[in-house]
């Protein structure tokens, strides 16, 4: 079977540069193009029309006591939400990954369901249960508990739209995560409660701090699933995008577009502090 | 069909992965680029396939007196097995090795029929028989690698380049594939490329060699050129062992920088003092388990350790021991001076009366 | 597992139960109050509720936006995961954060971006009109929300799962004749096929349940621009629970068929795990910090 030259070799094409394989320019140029149309040239030019308001009307417009009570509102119970996140998707992942029992893959499933349930249906279905005449509702109400239409509401809906991230990050890792190790612990004389906290929280806290960043990410933007249970009272229990959703109701865009920046802003700047901070601890836990 | 590439340099951002490296591969030949992990040998490799595209200012690459720089991967006709023979997991073998076939442009692809029997010819060349229905998840390391050697060959490539072909495999299977291969070559006469980190496996299979270090070519030859000739110090201590020895030899023109190399094999051990210029020695250990002993010895002067190989019969006449002080001859010493130069010493140290 | 990790059953017992306790009042409870609040008046009642002509636009809407969006989303991932997933170059991890760019925009300040850009008051919006193009508070507007909040889905699914499987298979195809998309239809979809169905489910899962930023845009014309989620925001504002509740009942089924078909996704891919470069699922780590 030496070469035959029974196929006709092709003549070179001129523009041929080279290397991998096909189709780079034409896939890259499809993505970045449609990617601009779509989210880009919005965002941006958007965001440039907020400085038609100038320093001075934006410094206005977000220190209205009502803007701030919303963006205080909003990002506290995302954050309190989201540690709460950590802690339930530490747990959750911990019994999904090491505990079998009956219709565990039921429960691993069931996990993803705020992801996949649209927002607002979940905003009803949380309402008519926590109201105070619905099924948990009436059970706390003699308590003097009340849980919809105040900002434990709020948080409540936050902590299930934000569940399915923080279980989903921790999980893997705790899958992953080579027994030998809490093994080779042991066989060191640690106890049990040592091993947890020396060598398996260690491995997983990065992965902790990726779920809380995603839950509170999503949580200081989320709308539907909260407006139905927040109450929606002014100063109370406005969260910052029904605010906007206010604003642009009475056509206040300059004012709708700076409370849009600041959520911008601070949630980029929340989610590069726990970036970094999640860089330092990932690059402690690989030295461990 | 033959392969010339010239003045060939890639760089992935700072890394320098081939640094002018030139290649003639005459027609029909079987050739090993051989070297340690990182020296670019496979990136050679895939230059020549056109998988990656060497830097500007590179040379011109041809087959058989065309140039094929030009030509992308796809246009080259090269056949090509990867180290991990990326066979196409969800296809049967048979649909693997027809694939080449399958996907022709409709005026050149032969008819079905045809390409049921180029694959069951191809399955029969490869001992494969039988197998056409399975998935590579169901194969074994060395029938997934001749599934990939026919797929190779079904577009009846000019050229075949194969990527540490023995890499994936398990000792004794590599034996085995590695006698067939050179069989194989020796029927199908197709000019073939191969990378190895093995020098064993090259200097073996190999009708030439090309010994790559960082990112250059070292030396190239026929396996005994290299072996007997090596051209530079990196040669000599990448194939085979060999023990760097401190100067302190008299009776050699030696210069003070010069570095010498001996192979263990090279090195004779006498248990008392015979006269001569020979090194004095003490045993630390014998390693009897093969057909050649391995012993391990301290030079007295300098402590120096030292490896040598002494059959096992001559370990016994002897009446080596370890602890033992002993006198070292060798039989030849590789020298390479810092200009450059390089020369064999012959009996360099030798018992009285055999100069 | 080794025996010595078996934590004592009283601890392991608690936890399950801690966790089943957890899940039960915040995911169970409440989808279990969408069906009975939907069916509270009888099967009848809620199915009169879904054909009312108003709820029958809306599920229509919904389902022609989905036929818009999900087509768009899967061509755009394909080419983002073929060019990320299957080259280098530079400014690809720049590219693989912007693509998950609106994973961290709330939807609300989507719907917000899109109104300043195309609405009356913009110069593009006024240019629009005058060319009887209305973007805003109609379905243009909504189609460019809800693109915008589901573009990543496919992409984040398809590109771990390309990454995984690795070029080779690829550069083979290539080196023995094939053209891209013969690459891309012999070779490479059939490898990540289990991922690009999720990607696509969940896209489309997504696209009919979008709420925020499609709420912003839409205008919440009745019997026009409403899509299910709006139509039960209304519902439920005028308290029509048992209306609301059906519809939201549809959504709810068509999340538990997501689920369920995730599930049977999963258990194919882990099936194939024996091939050490199997695609796999991503859950929904951000892409940037996979391992590359």
């Amino acid at each position: 079977m030496s070469a035959t030259a029974s196929l006709p070799l092709a003549t070179a094409p001129g523009r041929y540069r080279g290397g991998g394989l096909p189709g780079f320019g034409l896939s890259l140029g499809y993505t970045v193009t449609s990617l601009t149309l779509v989210v880009l040239i919005p965002l941006a030019v958007g965001l440039w029309q907020a400085t038609d308001l100038g320093w001075g009307g934006f410094w206005h417009a977000v220190t209205q006591p009502r803007v701030l009570a919303a963006l205080r509102l909003s990002f506290v119970t995302a954050a309190i939400a989201g540690a709460v996140n950590a802690a339930v998707g530490v747990l959750l992942a911990w019994v999904l990954t090491r505990y079998p029992f009956p219709g565990r893959r039921v429960v691993d499933a069931l996990i993803d369901l705020p992801f996949a349930l649209p927002t607002a249906v979940a905003g009803i279905a949380l309402t008519s249960v926590y109201a105070p005449n619905g099924w948990i509702g009436q059970l706390c109400a003699p308590l003097g508990l009340r849980i919809a239409f105040t900002p434990l509401g709020i948080g409540l809906a936050l902590i299930f739209v934000g569940l399915p991230f923080a279980v989903r990050t921790v999980q893997p890792v705790l899958e992953n995560l080579d027994q030998e190790l809490e093994e080779a612990a042991a066989t060191l004389g640690a106890s049990r409660l040592q091993t947890l906290w020396r060598v398996v929280l260690p491995a997983i806290w990065p992965a902790v701090l990726t779920g809380f960043a995603l839950a509170f990410g999503r949580g200081v933007g989320e709308y539907g699933s909260v407006i139905f249970i927040a109450g929606n009272m002014p100063l109370k229990t406005e969260i910052a995008p029904l605010l906007i959703v206010t604003k642009l109701e009475q056509f206040d865009y300059a004012g709708a577009t700076a409370i849009a920046v600041v959520m911008l802003v601070i949630a980029f700047l929340c989610l590069l502090a726990i970036n970094l901070l999640q860089r330092w601890a990932g690059r402690r836990a690989g030295l461990a | 069909m033959s392969i010339s590439a010239r003045h060939i340099s890639k760089s992935f951002g700072s890394v320098q992965a081939l640094q002018d490296v030139s290649l003639e591969v005459p027609a029909g030949r079987l050739i090993a680029l051989v070297g340690p992990s990182g020296s670019g040998k496979t990136t050679l490799l895939r230059i020549l396939a056109g998988l990656e595209r060497p830097d500007a200012g590179s040379g011109p690459l041809f087959f058989h007196g065309q140039e094929v720089s030009g030509l992308s991967a796809r246009d080259r006709r090269v056949g090509m097995v990867f180290q991990h023979y990326a066979l196409f997991r969800h296809q049967t073998v048979a649909e693997n090795i027809a694939f080449g076939l399958a996907v022709r442009r409709r005026k050149q692809r032969p008819p079905r029929a045809k390409i049921r029997e180029t694959v069951a010819e191809l399955l029969h060349l490869v001992q494969l028989d039988g197998l056409a229905g399975r998935l590579p998840g169901e194969l074994s390391g060395g029938q997934r690698q001749r599934v990939a050697l026919a797929r190779a060959l079904a577009i009846e490539p000019r050229i075949l380049l194969l990527d540490e072909p023995f890499g994936a495999l398990d000792a004794k299977v590599r034996k085995d594939l590695r006698k067939w291969l050179r069989a194989f070559h020796e029927r199908i006469q197709l000019t073939t490329v191969f990378v190895t980190h093995d020098q064993e496996e090259a200097l073996e299979l190999a009708d030439e060699v090309v010994v790559m270090n960082q990112a250059r070519v070292e030396q190239v030859g026929s396996p005994q050129d290299v072996f007997d000739y090596p051209a530079s110090p990196f040669v000599i201590e990448f194939l085979g062992n060999v023990n760097r020895v401190a100067a302190g030899i008299s009776g050699a023109a030696l210069q003070e920088h010069d570095r010498l190399y001996v192979r263990p094999h090279d090195i004779q051990i006498q248990p008392q003092d015979v006269g001569g210029s020979g090194l004095k020695a003490r045993i630390l250990h014998i390693f009897s388990a093969g057909s050649v002993a391995q012993v391990t010895l301290q030079r007295l002067e300098g402590g120096e350790i030292l490896e040598a190989e002494v059959a096992r019969a001559e370990l016994e006449t002897r009446q080596l021991h370890e602890g033992q002080l002993v006198t070292l001859f060798f039989r030849h010493i590789r020298v390479f001076s810092t200009s450059g130069e390089q020369r064999w010493i012959h009996n360099a140290l030798a018992p009285a009366g055999t100069k | 597992m080794p025996l010595m990790l078996q934590d004592p059953p009283l601890i392991r017992r608690a936890l399950i139960a801690g966790a089943l306790l957890v899940l039960g009042i915040l995911l169970v409870v409440p989808l279990a109050a969408v069906f009975t609040e939907a069916l509270r008046l009888g099967l009848g009642t809620a199915l009169t509720a879904l054909t009312e002509p108003d709820a029958l636009h809306a599920i229509l809407l919904t389902v022609l936006m989905a036929a818009i969006c999900v087509p768009l989303n899967l061509v755009f991932g394909l080419a983002a995961s073929w060019a990320v997933a299957k080259h280098d170059f530079w400014g690809k991890s720049l590219l693989v954060t912007l693509i998950d760019l609106p994973f961290s925009v709330s939807p609300v300040i989507a719907g917000l971006m899109l109104v300043m850009v195309f609405g009356l008051h913009s110069f593009l919006g006024g240019l629009l009109e005058g060319w009887g193009l209305q973007v805003i508070f109609a379905l243009p507007g909504m189609v460019l929300a809800t693109l915008f909040i589901t573009f990543p889905f496919v992409a984040r699914e398809l590109i771990p799962a390309m990454q995984a499987t690795g070029r080779e298979e690829e550069q083979a195809a290539y080196l023995l004749g094939a053209n891209g998309w013969q690459i891309l239809w012999r070779v490479t979809l059939p490898n990540v096929r289990w991922a690009l169905l999720y990607g696509v489910l969940l896209c489309n899962a997504r696209a009919m349940g979008e709420f925020g930023a499609v709420s912003v845009v839409s205008g919440h014309i009745r019997g026009e621009t409403n899509t299910i989620p709006l139509q039960v925001e209304i519902l439920y504002n005028e308290y029509n629970f048992v209306a609301a509740f059906a519809l939201a009942a549809v959504l709810t089924l068509l999340a538990l068929l997501t689920l369920s078909a995730k599930s049977v996704i999963e258990w194919q891919v882990r099936r194939q795990r024996a091939h050490p470069e199997a695609e796999r699922l991503t859950n929904r780590v951000p892409l940037h910090q996979l391992p590359r």
